[in-house]
């Protein structure tokens, strides 16, 4: 019972800070600080929210978006899972992707994005793969990490207790680097809503990035932020989501 | 949740000495695997790094003899039983371990528990029989039958770090009893855990040995614990770890763990050892400080 309660005002602190921000943000505007043309005050976009949504506009695009951050982040993150994985157990397949990581990480994705748009096309296809290329590195160096940290005990106990490659594989190896693929897995969440939306500005006529870039043009500041605010949004709901999966695939690193 | 003490649920049956049903479920008129070491050698590293561990060890050891293992630290204990275990190999010499008539060669209890912290107690003990593909069904018996043995069964559903270290070290041994190895090799097992645990557990070690007649190679570096439970003990020099001398432990099975730790015998047994012990001790210090 107490441990139920304190799990809820847990879940509220949480919500504390985002909501304590737009409550300021709201004062501020409404005692005359900043030209609300410019910086409209949390109720004008909450008006634009409404608007946009009745229209269905605003689901149209948010229903793209997302999908294609989550077609684009499971197929980055599970090859980079496997691949990762395979690193730290195969030490020829660590001497050779070591130096394609290397050299192909610290490229800005979204620099990318002519050279997918001249091979996958305009549609959702190149904006998929995008985020795919986004998430494969922060997973694939996360998971690495993580596997080849796991304890050297861990590893002698399932070679004397018989484990075979693919036993040590499925059973010990992705399990001993999960909390380190979740923590990278929460990072390529992130990246994949950062080169996702930038990508949206510039090479699609649809999506949360082409709402808030075509809203600019036309200076439609309170319709840019409506945007902007489904972005955040999207970004907690993915966050408060990760945390309960984490919480739920890894019982013995549950707090 | 006070862990009901390992030994006290059986108490009723183990005295009279009747195979219980765990026991029947493990025990086996069988006699353990045979170890034949020979000029065994073990170097690590090259040019100033070179250690040699190990040199010129031969050693053999009974069917069903529990031999125990004690030297200062740093003398390739550790190593001896990880080439044992075919975690490591020798640099030179020859093993022979004999162990027909047992599904599993060797099974081993490492320091720390060595239970993966991602799997509850059950899977944890019944891994080593999940990586060779046991029925279900029949896993399922052996690991119910392993859990009652150390005593763990109201806790078959934990995950390790839900445990105490002695809970752990329990869950260890049953993991390694389950595969029903021909020998078990222990590397200072009980070392972690306080005094009152491992009394408890080095009796219920000893029944247990007692009842399925397993070989058991037990690291130790406490004198004591190889005269309360080894047929023999092999005493090793500082690095690089050869055999300085193997000691016949008189005590007759089954023993009381308890009182024989009392007896004068025992005491004057235990100072014998460590003055053979006492010069390795003394060398491995000065190594270290220089
Ligand atoms: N993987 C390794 N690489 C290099 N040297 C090693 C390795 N493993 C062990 N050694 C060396 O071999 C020697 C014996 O080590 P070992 O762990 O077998 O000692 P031990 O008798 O078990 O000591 P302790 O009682 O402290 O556990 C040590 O000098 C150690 O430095
Ligand atoms: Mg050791």
């Amino acid at each position: 019972m107490r441990e139920r309660s304190s799990k809820l005002n847990e879940r509220l602190l949480y919500l504390a800070s985002p909501i304590g921000l737009l409550a300021v943000w709201q004062l501020l505007l409404m005692l005359g600080f900043g030209d609300r043309r410019f910086i409209p005050a949390p109720s004008d976009i909450a008006v634009r929210f409404w608007e946009l949504t009745e229209s269905g506009e605003l689901a149209w695009h948010t229903a793209v978006t997302l999908w294609r951050v989550l077609a684009g982040f499971v197929i980055g993150a599970v090859p980079a899972v496997a691949v990762g994985l395979l690193m730290a157990m195969f030490r020829p397949a660590r001497i050779f992707f070591d130096p394609l990581i290397a050299a192909l990480m610290p490229i800005p994705k979204v620099a990318l994005m002519p050279l997918l748009l001249l091979a996958f096309g305009f549609g959702d296809a190149s904006k998929i793969a995008l985020v795919a290329i986004a998430v494969f590195f922060p997973v694939i160096v996360n998971t690495y990490a993580g596997a080849a940290n796991i304890d050297r005990i861990y590893w002698d106990v399932a070679k004397n207790f018989g484990a075979s490659t693919y036993v040590m594989f499925t059973r010990v190896v992705f399990f001993g680097a999960l909390p380190l693929i979740f923590a990278g897995l929460k990072i390529a969440l992130a990246v994949s809503f950062v080169v996702l939306v930038a990508a949206e500005f510039v090479a699609s006529k649809t999506g949360i990035g082409y709402l808030i870039w075509n809203s600019w043009e036309l200076l439609q500041v309170d319709y840019m932020f409506v945007g902007i605010v489904v972005i955040g949004i999207l970004g907690l709901i993915s966050a408060v989501a990760f945390q309960e999966i984490e919480r739920k695939v890894i019982p013995w690193k549950a707090p | 949740m006070g862990a009901r003490p390992f030994a006290s649920a059986r108490r009723g049956e183990a005295k009279g000495r009747a195979p219980n049903v765990i026991g029947k479920c493990l025990m086996q008129q069988r006699r353990g695997a045979t170890i034949a070491i020979a000029g065994l050698r073990k170097e690590f590293g090259e040019g100033r790094e070179r250690v040699l561990a190990l040199d010129g060890i031969d050693l053999t050891i009974a069917a069903g003899e529990f031999c125990c293992i004690v030297g200062p630290s740093g003398c390739g204990k550790s190593t001896l039983l990880r080439i044992l275990a075919g975690l490591d190999h020798a640099t030179s010499g020859a093993i022979d371990v004999d162990a027909k008539g047992w599904p599993v060669a060797n099974a081993m209890v490492f320091q720390e528990s060595g239970l993966f912290p991602w799997m509850n107690i059950e899977k944890n003990v019944g891994f080593g029989l999940m990586t060779r593909g046991v029925a279900a069904v029949e896993a399922g018996k052996r690991v119910d039958a392993a859990l009652r043995l150390v005593g763990l069964t109201r806790f078959r559903h934990h995950y390790p770090h839900q445990l105490s270290g002695g809970m752990r070290q329990r869950g260890a041994i049953a993991r390694a009893f389950v595969t029903d190895p021909g020998m078990l090799l222990m590397d200072e097992p009980f070392a972690a855990l306080d005094a009152q645990n491992r009394t408890i557990l080095q009796a219920e070690l000893v029944r247990i040995w007692e009842e399925t007649g397993k070989t058991v190679v037990y690291i130790t570096h406490s004198i004591e614990e190889a005269l309360l439970l080894g047929d023999r003990t092999v005493v090793m020099t500082a690095q690089p770890g050869r055999i300085k001398e193997i000691i016949d432990i008189p005590f007759r099975h089954p023993r009381n763990v308890m009182e024989l730790s009392s007896t004068a015998e025992f005491g004057a047994l235990k100072l014998s050892i460590w003055r053979i012990l006492e010069d390795e001790v003394m060398r491995a210090r000065a190594e270290i400080d220089g």
